[in-house]
């Protein structure tokens, strides 16, 4: 079963031929509404295109994006063929919004990187790649646009992608790269086939996004992982109703299931699997779902509860790449709350391991500071237990947030590593 | 309970299950949050959501209306009964107290619409119950500038939304820490279309108000749209003709600045059908409220709006 929802990402700036390329899959798609078409043909006649349809203009968000030219913030548009629901998450490419781009890229099942035909691999194109991998994206499309521009040549698209092999070489965490040369502005291999480049078989952009696999296709193949977020539990005439609600971040649970609570201890069976429209047999992710259990245990919100020969690491202390997202600097001993599944707790970093060179993909050696957009290794102690596993095999509960007690700024994005040694 | 059968991970399953989660760490990250009601189809939506999330226990928070004065007599009628039905708690923050308590000045004329307004009723409840966490059911695929908002969105102690310095919005790791008068808007349906809301009001089989369903009513036209007539509540311009028509309502919102649709469909069903072809979107349709500028909700939201 594919699940009938896709999200992927894009990045760049509205020159680059991204909006152009969403704004194509929108139109060809069918998802441009008349009112939106005539506000875009207004918009166009008065920036001078004369009887031309900027597609871009679709995409143009706020007042600041419009007036320049240029993406600051992710922009979430939505479409739906026959075969599935796409919500693509429209990002910024330039270097100071990186952690726009990572909003972006957390969420997403495939990333379409998009290079120009004519310039080749830029720094922007290299940057989506590289947080496309980092954020553990496993699906890569890599767009070889503006073809209309070389000719459609042949020779092109291969050096491009020679050159885009050798970069993501690489990269890890990216399961699989497809590469399509297309031309958003004319339309080729977008929705529909090219017949300007015969000597492509490869798939076009929408039917590989319609049949792409992704993470959650495979419920049965992962541990189940399910963090506690809230107790029900009814003041009111419903007895002694103790329900422990959350959404199933990865694998199956049935009832029955002999489980292990962790970090805070414990083991027991389910005893129920409630939902609102009745009980279930069982639940895969990522459904949300209550669970009664059999035994009476002290949980609350934080607990995760998983089958006890697959549970994860537990302990308080993990190295993680973190993005770097605040202007102020992160160096050794710096104190932040940190948000992992539905736990907060405080965490102190107590060394900088690496920082890693976007440009190069090499890791440079213990940096005293991390700044903003930075990439790197750090090692967190934390002031309670964290269950978690490596992003690598997990992305919920492998990832967590940094927060700066003082002005609750989001201030880290944070990956787990393998190896907590 | 009875034993469903095994559910399909249907994308308004995946949809509601993330919506779910959604409402579920703002109960429990913060003190009081509440749930802005409107009885319009997607805060319908939104309640649902709510019976899924916390039943068999109550809600943990009140619902809030910001009433206008001016609405739909149809939705007002509803919105009192689905509450009573629920069982939950209604604050109603008037739009007609901010008047008369001189905190905001009437429009006049014609073209006079209590949108604005709202606004500042809004944030007066918002401060008057110590609210840190607000509900609401607004789509990014509403609006450009609703586009660009997060699931989660910062507001500062003066209600203001700047959309050129948001948080990070990390996975679904929500950060729900703010200072004391500052609060969060929260919308669990970011990711759904009008479409979505529709198909699932049909699966849940939820009952809506009346006006979302063709009827005949008095309606006059105006800039391209057709209101309804409402001797109370509407001042006709010269040459304006009332008459009757056959109109639904695609959004429900003010009077004064919602407009009717002509339409035959009569039953959810109908109604599915009719999005699945429409093609004009729901707010260039029906509301004169974003017709103002290029920018006028993402102005309107800076400010505080919904």
């Amino acid at each position: 079963m594919t699940l009938d929802l896709l999200r992927f990402t894009t990045a760049g700036s509205v020159d680059d031929g991204k909006s152009t390329l969403i704004g194509r899959l929108l139109y060809d798609s069918k998802q441009v509404f008349e009112d939106q078409l005539a506000h875009v043909a207004q918009a166009s006649e008065r920036r001078g295109g004369e009887g031309t349809l900027d597609l871009a203009l679709l995409t143009d968000g706020l007042r600041a994006e419009r007036e320049q030219g240029i993406t600051i913030d992710v922009a979430y548009r939505y479409f739906a063929t026959a075969k599935r629901r796409f919500i693509i998450a429209d990002c910024p490419g330039h270097q100071q919004y990186t952690r726009n781009m990572v909003t972006g890229a957390s969420t997403a099942d495939v990333s379409v990187v998009l290079l120009d035909a004519r310039r080749g691999v830029l720094e922007q194109s290299k940057r989506h790649a590289f947080i496309s991998a980092l954020l553990g994206i496993p699906e890569m499309v890599v767009a070889i646009n503006k073809m209309d521009l070389v000719d459609y040549s042949r020779e092109r698209y291969e050096e491009l992608r020679a050159e885009f092999e050798g970069y993501a070489e690489k990269l890890t965490g990216v399961s699989s790269i497809t590469y399509i040369p297309m031309s958003a502005l004319e339309g080729d291999n977008v929705v529909s086939r090219s017949e300007a480049m015969p000597w492509y078989d490869g798939p076009v952009l929408l039917d590989h996004l319609e049949s792409v696999e992704v993470a959650y296709d495979r419920p049965g193949e992962k541990p189940a992982r399910f963090p506690v977020q809230w107790v029900i539990r009814p003041a009111n005439g419903e007895g002694d109703y103790r329900g422990y609600a959350g959404q199933l971040a990865s694998g199956l649970l049935r009832r029955g299931d002999e489980v292990a609570v962790v970090p805070g201890g414990g083991r027991t069976r389910i005893a129920a699997i409630d939902t609102f429209d009745g009980e279930l047999e069982e639940a895969t992710a990522p459904m949300s779902f209550t669970v009664r259990l059999e035994d009476e245990l002290d949980i609350s919100r934080g607990e995760l509860i998983c089958h006890p020969e697959e549970a994860p690491s537990v302990g308080r202390e993990v190295r993680a790449d973190v993005c770097w997202m605040s202007g102020e600097l992160l160096r050794p001993g710096g104190r932040y709350l940190l948000k992992h599944t539905s736990r907060t707790v405080t965490a102190v970093v107590d060394s900088l391991e690496d920082l890693l060179d976007t440009h190069s993909l090499e890791r440079l050696g213990p940096p005293g500071e991390l700044g903003l957009n930075d990439i790197g290794k750090v090692r967190l102690r934390t002031s309670a237990p964290l269950a978690f596993d490596p992003y690598s095999t997990n992305r919920r509960t492998g990832s967590f947030i940094l927060i700066d007690e003082a002005s609750n700024a989001t201030v880290a994005a944070g990956m787990i590593a393998a190896t907590a040694a | 309970m009875s034993v469903a059968t095994r559910p399909q991970l249907s994308h308004l399953r995946a949809l509601e299950s993330e919506a779910i989660h959604v409402m579920r760490e703002v109960a429990a990250e913060f003190e009081r949050p509440v749930l802005l009601f409107s009885g319009g189809k997607d805060s319908i939506v939104l309640l649902r959501l709510a019976e899924k999330a916390f039943r068999p226990a109550p809600f943990p928070f009140p619902l809030m209306h910001v009433d206008t004065g001016h609405n739909f007599p149809e939705v007002i009628e509803y919105r009192d009964r689905r509450v009573k039905e629920l069982g939950e708690r209604l604050i109603v923050a008037s739009v007609q107290e901010s008047i008369d308590k001189g905190r905001v000045v009437e429009e006049t004329g014609p073209r006079a619409s209590r949108n604005r307004l709202q606004t500042v009723t809004l944030l007066d409840a918002i401060s008057e119950h110590g609210f840190d966490a607000a509900f609401g059911g607004a789509r990014r695929d509403e609006e450009r500038a609703r586009a660009k908002e997060r699931i989660m969105s910062f507001r500062d102690d003066f209600g203001q939304w700047d959309p050129k310095n948001q948080r990070p919005e990390l996975w679904n790791l929500y950060n729900g820490r703010i200072h004391k008068g500052e609060h969060v808007r929260v919308f669990p349906l970011s990711n759904w279309t009008e479409l979505d809301v529709w198909e699932y009001i049909d699966s849940e089989q939820l009952e809506v108000p009346s006006i979302y369903f063709s009827h005949e009513r008095e309606v006059f036209q105006r800039d391209g749209m057709l209101y309804a007539y409402d001797p109370a509540v509407t001042e006709l311009i010269e040459g304006e003709e009332v008459y009757r028509d056959t109109v639904r309502y695609r959004t429900v919102g003010d009077m004064s600045c919602t407009g009717g649709v002509l339409s035959k469909a009569a039953t959810l069903e109908e109604v599915v059908l009719e999005i699945a072809a429409t093609r004009i979107t729901e707010r260039g349709e029906t509301r004169a409220d974003d017709r103002v500028s290029e920018a006028a909700m993402e102005d309107r939201k800076k400010a505080g709006y919904f």
